[in-house]
């Protein structure tokens, strides 16, 4: 079992367990990781689950597809490796990976 | 081709945004006079019959009067149960689709290359001559170019910013209010407050702040748009005082900040500050739209919530009690608020082309409602959804601010003055009662209460 680490705004780490099958947003719901909203539940329908992936780790990830891009489009803080975490889905190849929280959700 | 369309590229810097929309004004009548334009018949109220008696073809559920009369849940309930995806061939306002189930809902709000927000996004139309530019009624990438100049003024950051003004102008409003006497909430405190917020985020002359409530009930009221009573005559002429007094504070504006004024964090700041819009006012479709878009979409929603959410707590009073024990839950009860309440029933789309929905073939260029206030009674995608529950789990996940490229720009706004505004209620107040049944405004579109009285009782002094 690997783990994600989510890193807020002002520099909270918070180091969760994977599991793989579910979305990253996910993941960081089930362990209260502050800083996701997901309105929409996990649709790349409301682009409140933002997050910015670390460095290389894009290449693990995978980069936004044309619906999340659309909706990340809208969104504060928008980096070239922002991604929508309920549309990567975790897998064990992830052991290690951060991703940083931007610092509001809209 | 409209008037002011032709006018504003012929020259638009030339002509006056007020001339312009005279000009239409006068376009308008001569149509009505010649026929081309037949009247808008008005809505007269009548009983609304039971569903269980009518065939589902027969369901209409366009009436104005629907939300009034307390007929919505049942009526929306059965479309939902037998015919989610349902064809009304002849309302008022011509054929449409009714898309009622949360799930077919955000199908349609997520796919706007199949389901288009142009030319208008309720279920009837507004006179051609007023087709100002309204993003929220355009489709990508046109659409995002426009939302992207103007979504600083309520993004997070900036609500930061402009939150110690929202909380004293909300004081302000709270203190003066009286106590153990009854008084109409919506007007003294719904509607005032909405007007505060949205002067504040103008930098709107404040003394002048119950016009821009005024503007946008008119642009939104029509009997032709979403049943409702307003004229089109009224309309026209407040469209042309709205135009003159925007126009006004954008040059206003600029000669302040000329002078050396430190910048604010207003729109017309924010748009004068941006090398992409700092001529906007050359471009008066465009300027007008954004700034009508914006008191719009923030004034009966945020006011029917502030309403609502008294209302709700009424209906509903172990809820009350559980909040007084627990004000940490006003931020969780803030979306149950807005899901509850549903301040705008709909928004429709065109189909640009055949799409099967739930069963349906839905044709080209056929007219799509999507009925939010349906999807958010959806016992299929949420649990109890007649019930009010302030500390209900996933209350964020509501269809109240639609999703996709178009969901509602003002939502953390809304969320931040409703929040404020119980924060504040709850120091003050030990009891918020209702004193009899609200009045309900005419509308398809608006689900809000034109009427509310409220007797208070102050908290007892801690001792
Ligand atoms: C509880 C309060 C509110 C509700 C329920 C509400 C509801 C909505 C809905 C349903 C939409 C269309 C979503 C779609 O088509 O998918 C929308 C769009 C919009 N709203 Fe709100 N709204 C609220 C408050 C506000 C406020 C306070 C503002 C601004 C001050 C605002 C500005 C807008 C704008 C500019 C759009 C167009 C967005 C676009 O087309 O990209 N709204 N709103
Ligand atoms: S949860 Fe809404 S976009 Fe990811």
């Amino acid at each position: 079992m690997g783990s994600i680490t989510f890193i807020e705004h002002h520099g909270a780490e918070h180091a969760v367990e994977i599991e793989t099958g579910k979305s990253l947003m996910q993941i960081a719901m089930d362990n209260g990781v502050p800083g996701i909203d997901a309105d929409c539940g996990g649709e790349a329908a409301c682009g409140t689950c933002h997050v910015i992936v670390d460095g290389n780790w894009i290449s693990a990830t995978g980069k936004a597809g044309d619906e999340e891009l659309q909706m990340l489009d809208m969104t504060p803080d928008r980096a070239p490796t922002s991604r929508l975490a309920c549309q990567i889905i975790a897998t064990d190849a992830m052991d290690g990976l951060v991703a940083h929280l931007p610092e509001f959700q809209m | 081709m409209n008037i002011v369309n032709l006018v504003a590229e012929k020259g638009a810097a030339l002509v006056p945004m007020p001339t312009q929309i005279k000009a239409a004004h006068l376009l308008y009548k001569a149509k009505t006079k010649l026929g081309i334009y037949t009247e808008f018949p008005e809505f007269v109220e009548a009983p609304i019959p039971d569903v269980s008696t009518l065939a589902i073809e027969d369901i209409d559920v366009s009436n104005p009067f629907l939300y009034r009369q307390n007929r919505w849940e049942s009526y929306f309930k059965r479309l939902r149960d037998e015919c989610p995806v349902h064809y009304q061939k002849n309302s008022a306002f011509g054929p449409f689709w009714s898309v009622t189930r949360y799930e077919d809902i955000l199908f349609v709000d997520k796919n706007h290359k199949l389901f288009s927000s142009e030319p208008f996004i309720v279920i009837g139309k507004a006179p051609d001559e007023l087709a100002v530019e309204m993003f929220i009624a355009m489709d990508p990438p046109k659409h995002d170019v426009q939302r992207r100049a103007v979504q600083g003024v309520v993004a997070p950051k900036n609500l930061k910013e402009m939150e110690g003004l929202i909380r004293e102008r909300t004081r302000d409003v709270l203190d003066k209010l009286p106590l153990d006497a009854p008084f109409n909430w919506v007007e003294d405190v719904s509607i005032e407050l909405t007007s505060r917020m949205l002067a504040t985020l103008l930098d709107f002359p404040y003394e002048n702040r119950r016009k821009l409530v005024y503007w946008s009930d008119l642009a939104g009221g029509g009997a032709e748009s979403t049943g409702g009573l307003n004229d089109s005559d009224e309309l026209f002429r407040g469209m042309v005082d709205m135009s003159r007094h925007f126009s006004r504070l954008w040059h206003e504006k600029k000669a302040r900040a000329a002078a050396g004024e430190e910048p604010g964090f207003d729109l017309i700041t924010l748009l004068q500050s941006n090398d992409d819009t700092r001529d906007l006012i050359n471009r008066p479709l465009e300027f007008l739209g954004n700034l009508a878009l914006l008191i719009v979409g923030g004034n009966d929603t945020t006011r029917n919530s502030m309403t609502g959410g008294v209302f709700a707590l009424n209906r509903f009073p172990d809820e009350f009690t559980k909040l007084k024990s627990d004000p940490s839950l006003i931020t969780n009860m803030v979306s149950e608020i807005i899901r509850w309440q549903t301040p705008l029933a709909h928004m429709r789309r065109v189909a640009t082309q055949d799409v099967e929905l739930n069963g349906q073939t839905i044709k080209k260029g056929d007219k799509v409602v999507m009925w939010y206030a349906s999807g958010n009674r959806d016992e299929r995608a949420i649990d109890q959804p007649e019930q009010f529950i302030i500390d209900r789990k996933n209350a964020r996940n509501h269809l109240s601010f639609g999703f996709g490229v178009h969901r509602c720009m003002g939502n953390r706004l809304a969320e931040l003055q409703l929040r404020i505004l119980w924060e504040e209620l709850l120091a003050r107040f030990d009891k918020i009662e209702v004193i009899g049944e609200p009045e309900y405004v005419q509308s398809n579109f608006v689900r809000g209460y034109s009427k509310m009285m409220v007797q208070l009782s102050a908290k007892p002094s801690e001792a």
